[in-house]
């Protein structure tokens, strides 16, 4: 109980080490939602308005990656970038920016397939209508990931949930570094192995907090659009 | 600059439309010229919505040609048609309207005026900047004929359009179709409403099942319907 008493001083008090991973966290992944976003919209558009040979096993397997083991992903990003992979020349492992390569592709999947099946439900309502008026197909898919804007960020607020909660990735090419690599649930997963329970209890209250806050926001911004678009 | 070359005549050469198993529509040979309104009419699931669909180009023949002045690969530039359930985009019901002119080439800098007039003739100026889809339906129908008219289409295709209207609304709708009928754009419409085709129509399709019965002139039509499926339809008996 006293640990609990503690986490919560540590919030209060705004300690500077729990905030720093804290801060740390949120930077990789909402850098890595962004990327997995300008990527994975388009796709997910584009992959609800063609029709090509070979398109239902590629949705099928965009739905199967959403859940996408985290340390599977973490390995595979670590093959790449280890000294001895591919592009081990760059010297990204256990870096920041390892994490976020890691992350976004743990979360692209989410946000292309959810995007897909966001996108194709309003083409199938507008494809007449959109033909009709002669909308050239790069339009095509402006118009719909702009009128369904509103679905689109809960999709990309999923994505972010899942990639701060998310701990095999950044375990493995981050490497846990003290002060350079931590987030919150690295930290967490290594100070409760360690005893101090404390800053684990701390950090796990505000990654909760952060979670129904972003679940919050996802349900706010949609009742807020079906107020306004109906 | 060259003048786009013309849609008309519309021409069906031997058309069939099937899907599957299903034929919709069943070797139809028709033409239609510039002149006053064509009114398509027919039972419930006779083709009508098809009909208009193939002259707008949004579906292939199976069998035969439709052209348009001659022309087989027609775009739909000079073309527009109002569904009879149509989609509203979800945005105002002004970018609705400024969305089609965007579409239809008009210049960045003349679509809020032509907007505002487009709303105006169709008396939904008060409801500009409200969502379109929390529109009623006969507000959404008028909404989708104004964003029909935004192209100045050569050809306006209509699939009942007044089938939601209450009856003020109705006879609105009927003079601004008369009126884009008079300023030379040719309109092809779908409708159930005997009276309303007497008022408009200048000739009349006559569908059932998918076969084109008669084509004739609206007065011929009414006056000598030259087969008992048309009579018996003028009579509102069942036709078979
Ligand atoms: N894609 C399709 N597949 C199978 N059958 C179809 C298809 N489209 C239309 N039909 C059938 O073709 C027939 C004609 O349909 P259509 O919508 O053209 O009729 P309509 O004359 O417009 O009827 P209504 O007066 O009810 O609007 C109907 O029996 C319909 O069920
Ligand atoms: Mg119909």
């Amino acid at each position: 109980m006293s640990e609990t008493l503690t986490a919560w001083q540590l919030i209060a008090s705004g300690d500077a080490t729990l905030f720093a991973i804290v801060g740390l966290s949120l930077a990789v992944s909402l850098t890595a939602v962004v990327v997995a976003g300008i990527v994975g919209l388009p796709l997910g558009a584009i992959l609800a308005l063609t029709r090509f040979p070979g398109r239902a096993a590629m949705v099928v397997v965009l739905n199967g990656f959403m859940g996408l083991p985290p340390v599977v992903v973490g390995l595979s990003v670590y093959l790449l970038l280890s000294r001895s992979g591919p592009l081990g020349e760059l010297g990204l492992l256990f870096t920041p920016t390892a994490m976020v390569t890691a992350q976004a592709l743990l979360v692209l999947p989410i946000i292309a397939a959810l995007t897909r099946h966001t996108v194709e439900d309003l083409w199938l309502e507008y494809r007449e209508e959109l033909s009709a008026m002669g909308v050239g197909w790069a339009s095509r898919v402006a118009t719909l990931l702009w009128d369904s804007r509103f679905s689109l960020v809960t999709v990309l607020l999923a994505g972010f949930g899942r990639a701060a909660a998310e701990v095999g990735t950044v375990m493995i090419v981050g490497g846990n570094i003290d002060g350079f690599t931590r987030t919150m649930t690295t930290t967490i997963a290594l100070e409760t192995s360690r005893g101090n329970l404390a800053l684990a209890i701390g950090l796990g209250i505000i990654l909760i907090l952060l979670i129904l806050l972003v679940n919050a926001t996802a349900w706010g911004v949609r009742v807020w659009a079906v107020e306004r678009a109906g | 600059m060259r003048a786009p070359a013309s849609n008309l005549p519309l021409v069906f050469d031997d058309v069939s439309l099937s899907a599957g198993a299903t034929t919709i529509l069943d070797r139809i040979c028709l033409t239609i010229g510039l002149g006053a309104p064509t009114l398509v009419l027919g039972p419930n699931g006779a083709g009508k919505t098809s009909l208009l669909r193939l002259c707008m180009g949004l579906l292939s023949p199976t069998r035969g040609v439709v052209s348009w002045g001659g022309r087989i690969d027609g775009g739909p530039e000079r073309r527009a048609i109002l569904f009879q359930k149509p989609v509203m985009l979800r945005r105002s019901v002004a970018a609705n309207i400024a969305y089609g002119l965007a579409h239809a080439g008009c210049p960045r800098g003349l679509r809020a005026q032509r907007t505002e007039e487009l709303l105006d003739s169709v008396g939904l100026s008060a409801l500009a900047s409200r969502p379109a889809r929390r529109l009623s339906g006969g507000e959404q129908q008028r909404l989708a004929l104004a964003r029909a008219l935004a192209r100045q289409p050569e050809i306006l295709l209509l699939d009942e359009p007044t089938a939601s209207l209450d009856p003020a609304a109705t006879r609105f709708v009927e003079e601004i179709i008369l009126a884009t009928a008079h300023s030379g754009t040719k309109i092809i419409m779908a409708s159930h409403d005997l009276g309303q085709v007497r008022r408009l129509a200048g000739d009349v399709v006559f569908l059932v099942h998918g076969r084109l019965f008669e084509h004739a002139d609206a007065s011929d039509f009414f006056d000598r319907p030259a087969t008992p499926q048309a009579a018996a339809f003028i009579r509102g008996d069942l036709v078979l």
